[in-house]
């Protein structure tokens, strides 16, 4: 008997580390759509780390004796007009997708968080009039027009699209992590963060960087979407990932001209596009509230 | 022993720049606060009571300068002092502690993690170290089952509790004086005296100096050694707190006391001092408290009075106590009697 009351008094004292991530884990699953979202994105990942393994056939491989098949038991998603399997080029398109996702707005973070981070933390002339200005020029465009002739200069293909897109959206970055930061260096926590000694880099990374964490997780899963819609563009105008690798933006503009005959060579890139994004877009979702400890 | 005091401000001259315009604050601000001794700060809202303290720990904005005085911390002047210097002062020796819990501490750390970066910060010591003095330091100041609070976020914490993390960080470093910006403004009545025993009581362990801004005389009167009362950026009376109350010169002074409530007398109406504060870009030449003093005569508008010492260490910055007032009421009766014929002699037109 007395040995029970130990043991569920030393059960009592659990290590705060692991009742963090529990608790962490808790806010995550509690919201069913970001589980629902993790899910596919995790299975995205999966599969296009091991699309060599999941696909029946060769994704570039010309077969002219099954054009535009409808979907079949050997043919999931059916063949393209020149007989290639679509299911496999899906597969191999969530490759280059996430990718172009993925790495444009690790581009776009990487260059907007620093600069945003410096800008609102001193202001001054560098900030109001070098790159403000230089944002507001860059915003003016349309963001496609933008990073197609981006895309234009640099030449076409998978990277440089990337880069094109990451660039296009590097000024939102820039813009929504300097107003966060205004907002914050204003905030006693860092006057008082000043007050026992801290320097400057301290109070941008450590305190005010991690209370703009919600926003920019947002913003970034936002922009993986719109990156990704941004590169099946290019590729769809060409300057994207080049003939005969599969991408589904690629994929979608070929499919167009046979929608009355054979719909399925764009509505499963289709579909996989717009899964994607909202899959995404409902994870990230899930994460801003997962790091947010004041949600229970 | 030392021979200097713990903090003492000499003459200090603190404004703005603004746009083309600079605007002085801060005009001739003189204290000193000697080893554990607690100095309030009093006065209305604008009178410069935490520019003095931000002046002192080297956190003006930008655009704030000190262009006239000292401020000596152990007899080392600070206004002379790099950034870099600064901040190894700062949280080490020189402590402070804010008017709102709620938002100095910032919403994404642990409490805990909070006060034992800056302990991390002062004293080279490990993680783990530093965490422990953490929880010896909350055990300190009072919260229940430290060691599973320091892993608890602000939000989770009252705000007593959160101004108890406050000082707990502020004293982690056992700071040789502490400034307290109003710690108790935000927090109800019962809170604020747990808080202000607690300060008391630590001031002695640590044998530290405080220096308290408060507008509130209650907490003036319960922790004070000495008291500065400032009005419109000078120093108007200073003093140590039992004179003060008992016999407060200034006439803001004696206005400040009089529109406390007391217990013991019935009113419908307090007592309040007529007018408001001017502004700064365009202060009065003499005297600044002469618009809204109710024995203020000619010479009192045009020369500022200098600060008296009416008893011992006592000083009020009030004409009245100058061996010349007897004359200057005298001038000001000839003068009001003059313009008083001048007045009724005036031809009077149809």
């Amino acid at each position: 008997m007395e040995q029970a009351t130990e043991a569920n008094v030393k059960q009592k004292i659990p290590n705060p580390r692991v009742e963090m991530f529990k608790a962490m884990m808790g806010r995550f699953f509690q919201n069913k759509l970001a589980v629902l979202g993790g899910f596919f994105t995790f299975l995205l990942i999966f599969m296009a780390i091991f699309a060599s393994v999941i696909v029946p056939h060769d994704p570039i491989e010309q077969n002219y004796s099954e054009i535009m098949m409808s979907p079949s038991a050997d043919h999931w998603f059916g063949t393209d007009e020149i007989g290639r399997d679509i299911f496999s080029r899906v597969i191999y398109g969530a490759q280059v997708s996430l990718q172009a996702g993925l790495i444009s707005v690790g581009i776009a973070l990487a260059v907007g968080v620093p600069i945003g981070l410096i800008s609102g933390y001193y202001r001054g002339f560098w900030d109001e009039f070098v790159i403000m200005r230089f944002t507001d020029a860059m915003l003016s465009f349309p963001p496609l027009v933008l990073a197609l002739a981006l895309a234009a200069v640099l030449g076409a293909g998978l990277e440089n699209a990337m880069i094109a897109i990451g660039i296009v959206l590097t000024p939102n970055f820039i813009r929504l992590i300097r107003a966060e930061v205004i907002a914050h260096r204003e905030r006693e926590y860092v006057e008082a963060g000043k007050a026992s000694g801290l320097r400057d880099w301290r109070i941008i990374l450590i305190h005010i960087l991690p209370n703009t964490l919600a926003p920019i997780m947002v913003q970034a899963t936002l922009a993986i979407a719109s990156a990704i819609i941004s590169e099946a563009s290019l590729s769809y105008l060409g300057l994207g990932t080049q003939p005969p690798d599969p991408s589904w933006g690629a994929m979608l503009a070929d499919g167009q001209g046979y929608l009355s005959d054979a719909p399925w060579i764009a509505l499963f890139p289709g579909i996989f596009i717009f899964i994607t994004v909202l899959s995404i877009n409902l994870f990230g979702d899930g994460i801003r509230d997962m790091l947010d400890p004041k949600l229970k | 022993m030392s021979e200097h005091s713990q903090l003492e401000v000499k003459n200090l001259h603190v404004g703005f720049q603004k746009k083309k315009t600079f605007t002085t604050i801060l005009n001739g601000v003189d204290f000193s606060v000697e080893k554990g001794e607690t100095l309030c700060i009093v006065g209305e809202s604008g009178c410069g009571k935490s520019l003095t303290s931000l002046s002192v720990m080297g956190l003006l904005p930008k655009t704030g300068k000190v262009t006239e005085g000292q401020i000596l911390f152990d007899g080392e002047d600070l206004t002379e002092k790099s950034q870099k210097q600064m901040s190894k002062i700062r949280g080490n020796d020189i402590s402070m502690i804010f008017q709102e819990p709620m938002t100095s501490l910032n919403p994404v750390h642990t409490v805990g993690k909070q006060i034992a970066e800056v302990v991390q910060l002062h004293e080279k010591i490990s993680k783990k170290k530093a965490m422990e003095k953490a929880v010896d330091m909350l055990k300190l100041v009072g919260i229940p089952s430290p060691e599973q609070r320091v892993y608890s976020y602000p939000h989770e914490l009252s705000g007593g509790m959160r101004q108890r993390v406050m000082i707990a960080m502020a004293l982690a470093c056992n700071p040789k004086l502490l400034i307290a910006d109003e710690p108790t403004t935000a927090l109800d009545v019962t809170i604020q005296a747990q808080i202000l025993d607690l300060m008391n009581s630590l001031k002695n362990d640590f044998d530290m100096s405080i220096v308290m801004i408060t507008h509130d005389l209650g907490v003036v009167s319960e922790v004070a050694d000495k008291v500065l009362v400032m009005y419109a950026g000078k120093v108007v009376e200073y003093s140590d707190v039992k004179s003060l109350f008992n016999n407060p010169q200034h006439p803001y002074t004696k206005g400040l006391i009089e529109s406390i409530p007391k217990l013991t007398e019935e009113t419908e109406e307090l007592p309040i001092i007529p007018g408001s504060v001017p502004n700064p870009d365009n202060m009065p030449r003499g005297c600044r408290f002469a618009t809204r003093c109710p024995h203020a005569q000619p010479t009192c508008f045009n020369e500022v009075p200098p600060l008296i010492e009416t008893e011992s260490n006592h000083k009020a910055s009030c004409w009245m106590f100058d061996q010349r007032w007897e004359e200057i009421k005298k001038e000001g009766e000839a003068y009001a009697s003059r313009k008083e014929t001048a007045a009724t002699t005036e031809p009077v037109r149809n």
